[in-house]
């Protein structure tokens, strides 16, 4: 028994022929196992989809009612029988709903981990570490510079910015799914109890959040506020609408952007950011090498990213590694393209 | 350690100066001494480390990682020092735990021999995390490169009282890092620190340009004129200590000093006294352009061979200072006197007097200023970029005050040229796309970028640029977005510019000095834009000598000064 036999990468995503279903796939397929909500990930128009509820529920707010032709729910921990092939989903500690997928057949198990972080979140279940023979990895941030660090400090960091410039407002760029939700609780946590404003696109998800109980106080709409209200206060808002026109409602904006690719400063001076904040909802280099070794996988495939690096490094350790180009998986942040920017919002 | 850090990033990041002081002067108000001290030393430039040098730090990194990650992550960032910072491996469980501070670094480094240097590195980059790492680098390494002048730096140390830029500047020669009795005074604990500097800066009198209407009001008798030279202004000041020591200096026009930059110019200074000038290249007697001195400036190693080839030379304008007497409340006449004088007895060829343009009336200053060559510039005509008219009566006053001297700068030149690219902003223009490039027409019918812009236009233009360029998008790099241009459509722009020199690293070969919008041209079809012809002719009126600015085939002259 090869892996291989079990799950191949195909140009429409990781394919497993037995089970008849696909993980992830990039365009429709009859039947698709999702990892998280994430639209590169989760795309609209499968026969059936399997995920968690919480992803379920995203792609519903995202795509409308009919996204799929039918769905089903999995409980983390619940295992299901697809043709003879058996599968469960693990925390991937991502975002709200994330999960890793364990494929298992003739005794060898596969953990697709779809995207992943062992860093603390407030605003999902944390990552549970599922042995396996084979580890599909991803490897956004797959190269030793990347160390996401602290991200209270970087909350820290932008409250002090808050305080010392109290005419200006804060716009915080953050993916609208998660990484905005996040930054919102790590701010209340840091104590700050003042309202933080939502651009329109995030409201939708973030009043979801919310109604699964994740506490991020005082969430107003800037549509609402005037220019003089935004004075020194903080704004969540897509990425892409921190050079919009939009900014232009704002007092003298301080740009802020939370995201892992804010440790490279060319990567921050290219967007035309004051205040990078370093907060991936990605694991960082050591967050993969640990999970890695952590799984006790012998063999590695590497998707999305820097996997050059990481192959590398996995040979170093003695483990058989090579890299799985799977088109399609893009970097969130660049494609968060707001559906709502034409509202004004 | 940590804060100067997070300043020092934060400020990289922050395109706008009253925002950068403000980062710089809560720094201040809040980090106890020595370390702001230290801070504000290293700001300035104060410091240098001998020992430190990158090589050093590329041997630690190479002992500590994967060459095969290192290059990757180096291709990566693009930066070296940036990736050691961020891959420098750190074991958790052997992380020291007192993190240094700019003191620590800046006392132990001034201590330490060059063999036990790399491993007091290496235990100050694994106590730090990566923002402190790289800011450490920078402070070793000396080049912080975060866009504070010194200037702004002392700004900032003067705002934590009422205390102006130029107070600072006075007695900044005699302090020393940390600058204890700098910090007490300015914060009114202390009395101001005592300058025994013999050879201090004086703030410098600066100019209002003359506007057409001023002339009218103004009694040609009242005042000399002389050229408006095209080099760098500075100020040599020079003096004897106590223990008969000869101390000579060359400031910048707002007080940095430049003397490590021009030996050859700082061991002629023999004098006791401040002179006002003009810093140019002489050869053969004869005053090179600026494109010319811009070849000396900025250099960081002065090296015989540049010496030799880039001859500094002071042309005087003022004394403001001779033997301990104060010469600045003396009419500028009187000053010029003791001036001609000082140089006289000085006699080398190094210094000479800058030469009055005769005129008893403002036609006669008209038109040598349209044409300086034959009104007493002659050769030199080419480093001419107008002239300065000066009330004769007039005392030496620091700052610019109104009324007492002018500047009448000659016409820029002109070309119509046609918007290519357009680029966002930063800061309050993020979000505008507001630099420009822009191109003109080759014999092949192509347009070829010859320069870049990104002000000269009004709040009002800004928004229809803007508006023009969000509508007529052809495709996006990035920031970037290519804006429509051919024959038929796109964008004029009248580009003013005030000097042009060969280039090789544009493809046009040309590069504009000092561009900006003068004028947007919605009625000017791009095809009659100008041809990179006219600027090659401007660039061959310039190496000649210059005259008045060529007809553009395009563009009409503007003639803003018409008497």
């Amino acid at each position: 028994m090869r892996p291989e036999d079990i799950l191949i990468s195909t140009p429409l995503g990781l394919c497993c022929k037995r089970g008849g279903f696909h993980i992830d796939p990039v365009r429709p397929v009859e039947q698709a196992l999702i990892t998280h909500g994430h639209s590169d990930h989760a795309r609209a128009g499968h026969g059936a989809v399997l995920a968690t509820q919480e992803t379920l529920d995203i792609m519903r707010l995202r795509y409308g009612a009919n996204f799929a032709g039918s769905t089903q729910a999995i409980a983390y921990g619940e295992t299901l029988t697809l043709d003879g092939v058996q599968v469960s989903f693990h925390p991937a500690g991502h975002v709200l709903g994330s999960a890793q997928i364990a494929v298992e057949a003739d005794g060898l198990r596969i953990v697709a981990s779809g995207d992943y972080k062992d860093a603390r979140d407030p605003t999902c279940a944390p990552f549970e570490l599922v042995p396996c023979d084979v580890f599909i990895t991803e490897a956004t941030f797959g190269l030793p510079v990347f160390r996401h660090g602290d991200a209270q400090g970087e909350i820290d960091k932008l409250l002090r910015s808050v305080a010392l410039f109290p005419e200006r407002a804060h716009m915080v760029g953050a993916y609208s799914l998660g990484k905005a939700q996040r930054v919102m609780a790590l701010i209340r946590a840091a104590g700050y109890e003042r309202p933080i404003y939502l651009h329109g696109a995030m409201e939708t998800i973030t009043r979801y959040y919310q109604q699964r109980g994740i506490d991020l106080g005082e969430t107003p709409l800037v549509r609402d506020a005037t220019k003089a209200d935004l004075a020194g206060t903080i704004t969540l808002c897509p990425p892409s609408s921190l050079q919009d026109r939009w900014t232009r409602r704002f007092p003298d904006p301080v740009s802020c952007f939370a995201s892992g690719w804010m440790r490279v400063r060319a990567r921050a001076r290219q967007r035309g950011v004051e205040l990078p904040l370093v907060i991936s909802d990605h694991a960082d280099w050591d967050g993969l090498t640990a999970t890695i070794k952590a799984t006790g996988a012998s063999e590695i495939w590497v998707t999305h990213g820097q996997e050059d690096a990481l192959v590398h490094w996995c040979t170093t350790q003695g483990l058989r590694a090579r890299p799985l180009d799977i088109v399609g998986y893009g970097d969130e942040e660049e494609t968060d393209v707001v559906a709502a920017q034409g509202d004004g919002a | 350690m940590n804060r100067f850090a997070e300043l020092l990033d934060r400020l990289a990041y922050e395109p706008g100066r009253n925002n950068k002081l403000r980062l710089m002067s809560d720094y201040f108000r809040n980090t106890p001494a020595p370390e702001r001290g230290y801070a504000l030393a290293a700001l300035t430039g104060t410091l240098s480390f001998q020992h430190a040098k990158p090589n050093v730090i590329r041997t630690l990194i190479e002992q500590r990682t994967d060459p095969v990650l290192f290059g990757l992550s180096r291709d990566y960032v693009g930066d070296t020092s940036e990736t050691i910072a961020l891959m420098w491996p750190v074991d958790p469980a052997k992380r020291p735990n007192a993190i240094p501070s700019i003191t620590d670094v800046v006392t132990i480094l001034n201590t330490l021999g060059k063999l036990e240097l790399p491993a007091q590195l290496a235990r100050w980059l694994d106590a730090l995390d990566e923002t402190g790492r790289w800011a450490l680098l920078k402070l070793v390494t000396g080049a912080l490169r975060v866009g504070v002048s010194a200037r702004l730096a002392k700004t900032a140390a003067g705002s934590l009282g009422d205390k102006a830029p130029d107070e600072i500047e006075l007695i900044w020669p005699g302090l020393a890092p940390p600058y204890l009795e700098l910090f007490a005074w300015v914060e009114g604990r202390g009395e101001r620190p005592q300058t025994d500097d013999p050879a201090p800066f004086r703030p410098a009198m600066l100019s209002h340009a003359i506007e057409e209407t001023d002339f009218a009001a103004l009694d040609a008798r009242e005042f000399c004129a002389e050229w408006k030279w095209d080099g760098t202004r500075v100020q040599a000041a020079a003096g004897t200590r106590p223990d008969g020591r000869h101390v000579a200096r060359l400031y910048s026009r707002t007080g940095e000093d430049i003397s490590g930059s021009f030996p050859d110019l700082a061991e002629v200074l023999g004098f006791d006294g401040a002179i006002d000038g003009e810093l140019l290249i002489l050869r053969e007697g004869r005053v090179q352009s600026f494109n010319v001195l811009q070849q000396r400036l900025n250099r960081k190693t002065v090296t015989p061979k540049l010496i030799a080839e880039f001859p500094a030379h002071l042309r005087a304008y003022d004394l403001l200072f001779e033997n301990g007497e104060d010469l600045r409340t003396l009419p500028f006449t009187e000053r010029r006197t003791r001036l001609e004088a000082l140089l006289k007895r000085l006699d080398t060829p190094r210094i000479d007097l800058s030469p009055l343009i005769p005129f008893a009336d403002w036609e006669t200053l008209t038109a040598a200023r349209a044409d300086p060559a034959s009104a007493g510039a002659g050769a030199d005509a080419e480093a001419v970029e107008g002239v300065m008219i000066k009330r004769r009566d007039a005392p030496y006053v620091p700052g610019r005050p109104k009324g007492l001297w002018w500047k009448w700068k000659r016409d820029p030149f002109i070309v119509d040229a046609v918007l290519m690219y357009a680029q966002r902003g930063s800061g309050k223009r993020s979000s505008y796309y507001s630099d420009y490039t822009f191109g003109v027409w080759t014999d092949g019918g192509e347009l070829v970028p010859v320069g870049k812009a990104y002000f000269g236009f009004t709040d009002a233009e800004l928004l229809e640029i803007d508006r023009f360029v969000r509508k007529h998008t052809v495709s996006r790099f990035g920031p970037v977005r290519e804006v429509v241009h051919d024959q038929g459509q796109g964008l004029v722009f009248e580009v003013a510019f005030e000097g042009l020199q060969r280039s090789t690293r544009h493809k046009s070969g040309v590069a504009m000095r000092f561009p900006r919008i003068s004028r947007l041209r919605w009625d000017k079809p791009p095809r009659d834009a100008d041809r990179l012809e006219t600027l090659e002719k401007i660039l061959v009126k310039i190496e000649q000598g210059r005259g008045p600015a060529p007809e553009a085939t395009g563009a009409e002259k503007r003639d803003r000064m018409p008497l």
